[in-house]
């Protein structure tokens, strides 16, 4: 039998995509234990952090870019908050820093 | 979420409130419905948040696309695989499994385990749908549901409205697949210094999600940055440092985010003063 990658692809997109559905299939109602209820709120803030950091002084090809791109956005995330400018002003950082380095 | 303050101010400078259909205006200022009505507007702020989504997935699936071409994907294959996946971790393990032709065991039990943290995701928005919520935006959402959406769409004050999840994925899988397409078509195109810029426009989304909350909950500041400096020691402790990205995410949401339960369990949520005045997205 050769090798069907298109049947590959299904088998894996159909696992992806279950793992996503499952949980928001069966937890239909508010959860009312205390502690797992706490535990899903807190679950991205976790998640996003351990993501962010130290990955993002290591994305770039250069450390001190990578290092700059995360005390800028730090700093405008702080300051200002939007979505798009501080992805915006760490892209630009990464770069101004690439012209310099 | 309950301190998604920028997102509140935003959407306050964004959009003008009208206290004369607002139901519960007598609230105390800055509890006034801060954020938009309907789907059409939930989904505009959707196309507009999405892009630096796009950005990011279009350098990220760049390389991918890279990859793909390596294994021998032609760029329809691979077009699939990004539109049916959307997983970066999960879709270069993929091309691997492709690349040693796996069977049908291993596939499902590596797909498993490299994207496992999105069934830790899946549960968390569970509880931002609203239990009126159409069974078929169940469906939708979780499509939807990648590290960076699934942080958009909690991020949201009270109950989430699907079209704005689904307004971002338009916006974010396009750059996600074109991406992937453009990468296996003309490789190595794009010059370093671009793909280096836009590899951290979703790290700084990221920033961007919890600090504002971090700024003003000192104990979710507290978490975000104890969960940074673990996530740190366990890349540079010899114990730790071999276990895979998806692991470490797993592990330590897990450890923290229940430690951070166990300390200081929120308030209850049928009285969060935030899903009282969020309406109830009846769809």
């Amino acid at each position: 039998m050769t090798y069907n990658i298109y049947f590959s692809l299904l088998i894996m997109c159909g696992t992806v995509y279950l793992i996503r559905l499952l949980p928001l299939l069966f937890l239909r109602k508010p959860i009312t234990n205390k502690f797992i209820r706490s535990f899903l709120h807190y679950v991205p803030y976790v998640t996003l952090a351990v993501m962010t950091f130290p990955a993002i002084v290591t994305a770039t090809d250069n450390l001190w870019s990578g290092a700059a791109a995360l005390i800028v956005g730090l700093i405008v995330a702080w300051v200002n908050g939007d979505l798009f400018v501080v992805a915006v002003s760490c892209c630009v950082t990464v770069f101004l820093c690439g012209l310099i380095l | 979420m309950e301190n998604s303050s920028s997102i509140h101010n935003n959407l306050q400078n964004n959009l003008p409130n009208d206290p004369q259909n607002n139901p519960q205006s007598d609230l105390p200022v800055g509890m006034e419905h801060p954020h938009p009505h309907g789907r059409r507007a939930w989904a505009l702020k959707g196309l507009r948040d999405g892009i630096p989504i796009c950005m990011g997935y279009f350098a990220v699936s760049f390389a991918l696309g890279i990859e793909a071409r390596n294994v021998g994907l032609t760029a329809f294959q691979s077009f699939l695989m990004s539109t049916g996946m959307v997983a970066s971790a999960g879709e270069f393990a993929a091309l691997l499994l492709i690349a040693s032709q796996a069977g049908v065991f291993e596939m499902v039990s590596t797909c498993l385990i490299v994207n496992l943290r999105y069934f830790l995701m899946s549960c968390s928005l569970s509880q931002k749908l609203s239990s009126k919520t159409h069974l078929i935006h169940r469906f939708g959402t979780a499509y939807c549901i990648t590290d960076e959406i699934f942080g958009l769409s909690s991020a949201v004050p009270g109950y989430l409205q699907p079209f704005y999840t689904y307004a971002i994925t338009i916006v974010s899988v396009a750059g996600w697949s074109g991406g992937t397409v453009l990468g296996v078509l003309v490789g190595n195109i794009l010059p370093q210094a671009a793909v280096n810029a836009l590899s951290v426009s979703l790290y700084g989304m990221f920033l961007a999600i919890i600090i504002p909350p971090a700024k003003e909950n000192p104990f979710i500041g507290g978490l975000v940055a104890v969960s940074m400096a673990v996530s740190w020691l366990f890349g540079v402790l010899p114990l730790t440092s071999g276990i895979s990205s998806g692991f470490k995410v797993i592990i330590l949401t897990l450890l923290l985010a229940g430690a951070a339960a166990a300390i200081k369990p929120v308030p209850d949520f049928e009285n969060d003063p935030e899903y009282l005045e969020s309406e109830d997205p009846d769809l």
